[in-house]
């Protein structure tokens, strides 16, 4: 019985064009809406089947305002049984401050009785992109992590990690409790049923305070960068470009 | 990429389901140079037509639209990108019951095939909806889904292919050039283009580029939330996009329509979301497209429960999931109806803006017909959007008024429902005096005005049954008995009417009467003091307006027409004058008031109050002049709507009040009351058999067929002269005519009362058609308490006008015999007018 | 001073080890200098030979041979010791997955800060840096001043040269003493991939790509054909793989990735901001789409307006005629 705790974020949804806030500190939503990012949709699918397998459950965490509720519920209509939010603005909370918040909230739930085995979070926050929340989670629980995890089984209190490496496939065995970090593409997250979405409306949320006031992000300020003006080329329309095509490819040299 | 032309003919702007069909139209009816832009990629270019539902259901409570629809479904049809369905409108309320058997009255009354279905039958056609959920449906087999952006590709390219059009596509309007009142060019991302035409569909941004010329187009983007949930085995079965009809769950404002193996769920239920159209995202900064806004599920939630609920066989499986959920943008206007024409404010800048898919071709053929012609096949003159007065352009009026009338677009609304939000706005002078009777207020043109007195309730003993009261409450709402007794009181004695709604504009200058002359079909050229009540037609002697003109010198005439209409007449005056400014026009519908006081007490209640002459001898009928009521200017008017023997004073605001008190306390002793306009545009006129422009008259009409062709024609040309001419060669296809309800008792024992948009048919229920093709429906309906009758107005094929001729009007679905009680303008009630000429 | 995490493969220093390598000796005197590198694998000749014309003055050497399976806490451990030997106060490793998780492990272990994908930068003391966030949609300016500033290097985010003058590349040996704590995530096995992964993707000279333009799996045939034609690999927008048309590891983008082909041909992709995180350093970007204004198009070096499905069967067609 592995119960799986997933880590996600409200962040906004991706678009062509970045907005942001008029402060020039954070990425303004308003238009693209807010999501979570699509390795953390790929988390909760693994938390999902692992919980199947192994009859344990699937709990849904975010470090947010309220609007990350919506996060939180669109996560328990696919698959978590329960969410904790953990109240804050995320703005205010660096890598270091999101994983003492976690670690805490872990705490807190096991002193109270529910173990938490796994802890998968995304490889890295589709907005802030710090790569290490997990990593930082592990070190203060002071459990094993992976990194870059595309599937994982559970097999007794094993964790079974798969992930791409620089020469092939990789796998960790790793003793639970453990932490990934999950990497998009290993498996196909679902979306939600009307059902689903029925039960996540009435699933409970929990809410948390984090007990210490965090040291921040470092971030001064966030800028969109120009796109360089477009000098491309065009070679021509439909199928009567291919001589130009062509012959574009012999100067570069790669035809053969 | 494409190079943008420096000139053309007409630059249409958008490139949605409005903006190709217009191209296309325009096209068709020869324009050569037109030039179409859209500021996004094609063929979607990311508007409101991009992510559609695309369903159309035929029937609807307003002829406009239906026609619209009709023709839309033609050219859809036409170009091989409808697929017809079936659509059923289910009920689960005995209201709503009641308002399907209401739509089955509009499709008789338009001709389109429907039924009433059992729950059994619903569910045989759609086995997957719960038949427990519901209580009846309303069944249209020729409901169908459209592929809208393909329709505008074909269009497209149908003009492209004639030579017509160029297209521009990723090309944003930047400004658009005014000189003069009229617009000039109009400045893209992608080169500037000079033209003398320019057309404005492009959806939800309309008011943005309107505003760039400093016209106005009151309509708002609202969000209309829809998800798409899949995949579901049984949809998957079946090939093709759709094979099951589309249900609307009305009682829920939801729908659910199959596309391919997925269902999806639209709303109309939630809170109105309303957007600006400057905030608006860009292409580049919005997720899926600028008009797919981000979903908001906690809006959607309560809706989900209610689709699971229909079909919970579908919806409940685990493995159909949301793959799809969106705040699709759409658009609103302050009253609901789209807004096209040329707009008020620049000449030659048009829009063509909040038209829905159902609506597109048929609009964009009825609007190129208006820029090509100056008369459209279909009249879309509800549309015009001139009509609007200026509180209704401000953006907070559009807000109040969408944000209460969106959860109505699947609701229940009774044809007499008034709007709570955005009012008291324009109150008339004497509004102190009437709230302390008790006035029950509606709206007219912003203005608060008097339905009835609740001072009158006194009134309803008096007469008794004669007030015809009606049990049903649907056929009571919005009305009064003591609208009745009002009348009464008024053909017994005197009644006093607010009618400061009236639209009030003078013409004046050195060309006054000649440019009068030419824009209505009486002789205008009368002596001073002269009222004239006047068609005014369009140039294919359809009706634009009807209204009266007073000549009050020799250069000065007084154009008084109705409120609701008042903003397009004066837009059509306008246009008709002489370009040289030697006739002139000057709104004073602000600046006048004007009360009514008519019935056989009339003459002794003024007589007290001024020692100027207006006897019947001195002030003949259709005669106007300034006389003293005491130290109070008014211009009385011998003139009536009701048929009585009286006046209209028209006196500037700030005298409205003293005049509306003094004439009230002057009566008291000869039993004045005052009365609604329950009284003044329904009973007494209906008795008078006097036509509405709207209801009675319009645009399809001609003179000949609502029986007001003139007994002699002036020898001075006006417009539509030819084409009147011409109507009078040819052969009457329709006739107005009035009919007396003879039993109102209802299967249940309850009497019915229709309120109007019924279909007449033969005595046994069978369709009548006449020579245009149409079927008969009520055209107005009401009490007529001095003939103790319901009348109902309504047009009848040559063979059927016949008076005495039985026939039955349909409501709610049972048959009420009805006579043909006149068959020409003739008034059911004192046909030889003895009452207007004071002789009784 | 600078300590650079510095990973190997097939026996030499990779590519954005070599990035990271001259991002750090660009930092010059004031932060730079003298400029030492922990190897991630065995160190031989030839690396130390790289090193050397990186301008690395010491290579740490690490020799517990419990590093040989890889372990992220274990080579933190040694990092750790190294940065400890060195004294260095600025720790750089490469924005790969391994340079990252070994450079996250260490932040925590030390409970520093540490800035990912670093681009510049912006100030030295105190320090600031410049970094893609958002998917490289935007930038950052991040304050990392403290006694230990670590950062990662973004792909691509400097070309690598040799240093103007070699280093010494003393090699170092540190022993890196390990805890069991340590080895508890340390790889297990590894199950070689078949021929097509992202291996072949990334070290291609050309990728042809196709995305939603394709319109389905099928409609990769022509991609196939051409990529196999110019003896390329095929690749595929994020939503061609979210619909399962392609498998994820021909992804190109932000979560896919990155690539430095001579010539990319992007077919019917629009070039959302992710996916041109990915695709951006190639060399010479061909964009065929049937919107001319999709920014593929425009950021592309050359376009060619029309489908893809007309398009590519013409090149083939003109190539074999050629």
């Amino acid at each position: 019985m592995t119960n799986v705790l997933v880590c996600i974020k409200r962040v906004p949804d991706s678009s062509e064009a970045v907005t942001l806030t008029p402060d020039g500190r954070a990425v303004d939503g308003r238009y693209s809406g807010y999501t979570m990012s699509p390795h953390e949709e790929c988390a909760i699918e693994i938390a999902a089947s692992v919980a199947g397998a192994t009859g344990g459950t699937v709990t849904v965490l975010t470090l947010g305002t309220d609007e990350a509720e919506e996060q939180l519920r669109y996560a328990l209509s696919v698959g978590a049984k329960d969410a904790i939010l953990i109240e804050g603005d995320p703005d205010d909370f660096g890598p270091r401050d999101v994983a003492d918040a976690i670690a805490e909230a872990i705490r807190t739930r096991e002193a109270d009785g529910t173990p938490v085995d796994l802890v998968l979070v995304g490889n890295d926050a589709a907005d802030t992109g710090d790569f290490q929340v997990g990593i930082r989670l592990a070190h203060l629980l002071g459990r094993p992590v992976c990194a870059g995890i595309k599937q994982v089984e559970v097999d007794g209190d094993v964790a079974v990690m798969t992930g791409d490496g620089p020469e092939g496939t990789e796998v960790y065995e790793v003793a639970l409790p453990a932490v990934a970090t999950i990497l998009e593409g290993g498996v196909e997250p679902r979306y939600p049923s009307i059902t689903g979405r029925m039960k996540a409306r009435k699933a409970p949320v929990a809410r948390v305070t984090p007990s210490g006031s965090p040291r921040g992000t470092g971030r001064v300020v966030l800028t969109v960068p120009a796109p360089p003006p477009s000098e491309v080329t065009v070679l021509g329309t439909g199928a009567a470009a291919a001589p130009a095509v062509v012959a574009m490819l012999k100067e570069l040299g790669v035809t053969r | 990429m494409a190079t943008t032309p420096s000139s053309a003919q007409v630059v249409v702007i958008g490139a949605g389901i409005t903006g190709n069909s217009l191209s296309y139209h325009l096209a068709e009816l020869g324009w050569t140079d037109i030039v179409q832009l859209d500021k996004g990629p094609l063929p979607n270019p990311g508007g409101s037509t991009g992510h559609a539902s695309n369903f159309i259901f035929p029937v609807d409570h307003s002829r406009e639209i239906a026609d619209i629809t009709r023709d839309s479904v033609r050219q859809y049809k036409e170009m091989g990108v409808f697929t017809e369905s079936g659509g059923i409108e289910v009920a689960r309320t005995e209201a709503r019951m009641e308002e399907l058997r209401r739509r089955m009255s509009s499709a008789r009354a338009w001709g389109i095939d429907s039924r009433m279905v059992t729950p059994e039958e619903v569910h045989e056609l759609v086995p997957y909806l719960d038949p427990s959920v519901i209580i009846g449906g309303f069944y249209t087999p020729s409901v169908g889904v459209v592929d809208s952006v393909r329709a505008g590709t074909i269009m497209r390219e149908r003009a492209i292919d004639k030579g017509a059009l160029t297209v521009v596509p990723n090309a944003e309007v930047t400004g658009l050039t005014v000189e003069n009142g009229a617009i000039t060019g109009v400045q893209t991302t992608q080169g500037d283009i000079t033209a003398e035409t320019v057309v404005i569909a492009c959806g939800v941004w309309s008011p943005k580029v309107a505003r760039m010329a400093g016209a106005r187009i009151p309509l708002t983007p609202a969000v209309h939330q829809m998800i798409s949930v899949g995949p579901i085995p049984i949809l998957a079965e079946r090939p093709g996009e759709i094979s099951y009809p589309i249900i609307r769950d009305m009682d829920t404002f939801c729908y659910e329509r199959q596309t391919g193996s997925d269902m999806e769920v639209g709303s109309y239920g939630h809170r109105a979301i309303l957007h600006e159209p400057e905030e608006i995202p860009s292409l580049d900064q919005a997720k899926l497209s600028p008009t797919e806004m981000p979903f908001t599920s906690d809006d959607f939630d309560p809706q989900l429960e209610q689709a699971l609920e229909l079909m919970p066989q579908i919806l409940g499986d685990e493995s159909a999931e949301i793959r799809y959920a969106i705040n699709g943008l759409l658009s609103l206007t302050v009253d609901g109806v789209a807004a096209l024409g040329e707009t008020p404010e620049v000449k030659g800048l048009w829009s063509a803006a909040a038209v829905w898919i159902k609506e597109g071709p048929g609009t964009g053929r009825a609007v190129a017909e208006l820029m090509t012609r100056g008369w459209s096949e279909i009249d879309i003159s509800n549309s015009d959007i001139a009509r609007f007065y200026e509180h209704q352009l401000t953006r907070e009026q559009v807000r109040l008024r969408t944000d209460e009338s969106f959860i109505k677009t699947y609701g229940i609304v009774h044809p007499s429902e008034q709007f709570l939000s955005g009012r008291d706005l324009r109150l008339p002078p004497m509004y102190a005096a009437e709230k302390e009777l008790g006035a029950v207020f509606f709206e007219a043109a912003g203005w608060e005005r008097p339905q009835w007195y609740a001072s009158n309730e006194g009134l309803l003993g008096e007469y008794g049954d004669a007030v015809m009261p009606r049990e049903n409450e649907w056929d009571s709402r919005w009305w009064s008995p003591i609208i009745n007794a009002e009348h009464l009181a008024m053909r017994e004695r005197a009644a006093l009417v607010d009618l400061t709604a009236f639209c009030i504009f003078d013409i004046t200058g050195p060309r006054a009467m000649e440019a009068v002359q030419g824009i209505i079909v009486a002789q205008a050229d009368v002596p001073i003091g002269k009222v004239i009540y006047t068609p005014v037609l369009d140039t294919n002697a359809g009706f634009r307006s009807d209204l009266t003109v007073m000549r009050l010198a020799h250069d000065h005439y007084r154009v008084v027409t109705g409120g609701a209409h008042g903003m397009a007449d004066k837009k059509w005056f306008a246009d008709h004058l002489p370009p040289d400014g030697s006739a002139q026009l000057t709104d004073l519908t602000s600046a006048w008031t004007t009360v009514g006081l008519w019935g056989p007490r009339a003459v002794d209640i003024i007589g007290s109050l001024t020692d100027d002459d207006i006897s019947k001898e001195s002030l003949k009928f259709s005669n106007c002049r300034e006389i003293e009521l005491g130290n109070l200017p008014v211009l009385a008017s011998r003139i009536s709507y009701v048929g009585e023997f009286g006046w209209e004073f028209y006196t500037p605001v700030g005298y409205g009040a003293a005049l509306w008190n003094r004439l009230h306390e002057a009566g008291r002793p000869h039993g004045l009351v005052p009365a609604g306009i329950g009284v003044y545009a329904t009973t007494g006129r209906l008795e008078k058999g006097y036509r509405a422009y709207g209801p009675e008259l319009d645009a399809e009409r001609s003179l000949f067929e609502v029986g007001m062709e003139r007994k002699k024609l002036k020898a001075a040309d006006f417009v539509g002269k030819a084409a009147y001419e011409k109507q009078a060669a040819g052969p009457v296809e329709t006739v107005l005519c009035m009919l007396t309800v003879d039993d109102h008792t209802s299967a249940s024992g309850i009497k019915r009362y229709m309120l109007g948009g019924e279909p007449i048919l033969a005595a046994d229920g069978s369709a009548l058609t006449d020579g245009h093709g149409r079927h008969p429906y009520v055209t107005t309906a009401g009490s007529a308490p001095s003939l103790g009758k319901h009348l109902l107005m309504a047009f009848l094929p040559p063979d059927q006008a016949v008076v005495g001729n039985r026939l039955s009007v349909s409501y709610m679905e049972e048959l009420y015999p009805v006579t043909v009680a006149t068959t020409d303008a003739t008034s059911p009630f004192d046909p030889d007018n003895n009452r207007l000429r004071g002789r009784v | 001073m600078t300590l650079v995490l510095v990973e190997i493969e097939a026996g030499q220093v990779n590519l954005v080890s070599e990035e990271a390598v001259t991002f750090a000796r660009s930092l010059g005197p004031e932060l730079g200098e003298p400029l030492h590198a922990l190897v991630l694998g065995p160190v031989d000749d030839a690396v130390q030979a790289d090193c050397a014309r990186l301008g690395v003055d010491v290579v740490y050497r690490a020799t517990n041979p419990e590093l040989e399976r890889y372990a992220a806490a274990a080579w933190a451990s040694a990092l750790d010791q190294a940065t400890t030997v060195s004294g260095a106060t600025v720790i750089v490793a490469s924005g790969s997955p391994r340079g990252t998780e070994v450079l996250a492990h260490l932040a925590a272990r030390r409970d520093v800060p540490m800035a990912a994908n670093v681009v510049s930068v912006t100030s030295a003391k105190p320090l600031h840096v410049s970094r893609q966030v958002v998917g490289g949609a935007a930038l950052e300016e991040m304050d990392l001043s403290g006694p230990l500033g670590l950062f990662s290097v973004a792909g691509h985010a400097v070309e690598a040269v040799a240093a103007d003058s070699p280093g010494d590349a003393v090699v170092t040996d540190i022993e890196a003493d390990l805890t069991p704590d340590d080895l508890r995530a340390q790889l297990t096995r590894i199950s070689v991939r078949e021929s097509v992964d992202t291996g072949t993707l990334t070290k291609a000279r050309v990728v042809v790509a196709g995305g939603r333009g394709a319109g389905s799996s099928e409609g990769f045939g022509d991609v196939e054909a051409l990529a196999a034609r110019l003896g390329g690999a095929v690749g595929a927008s994020r939503v061609v793989t979210s619909l399962g048309w392609r498998p994820h590891h021909e992804q190109v983008g932000q979560t896919g990735s990155r690539i430095t082909p001579d010539l990319y041909i992007a077919c019917g992709i629009s070039g959302a901001i992710q996916h041109w995180a990915g695709c951006a350093s190639s060399k010479t970007i061909l964009a065929i789409n049937t919107d001319a204004d999709a920014p593929m198009m425009t950021k592309a070096d050359y376009a060619v307006v029309g489908d893809m499905h007309e398009v590519l069967p013409a090149i083939l067609e003109e190539l074999d005629k050629a």
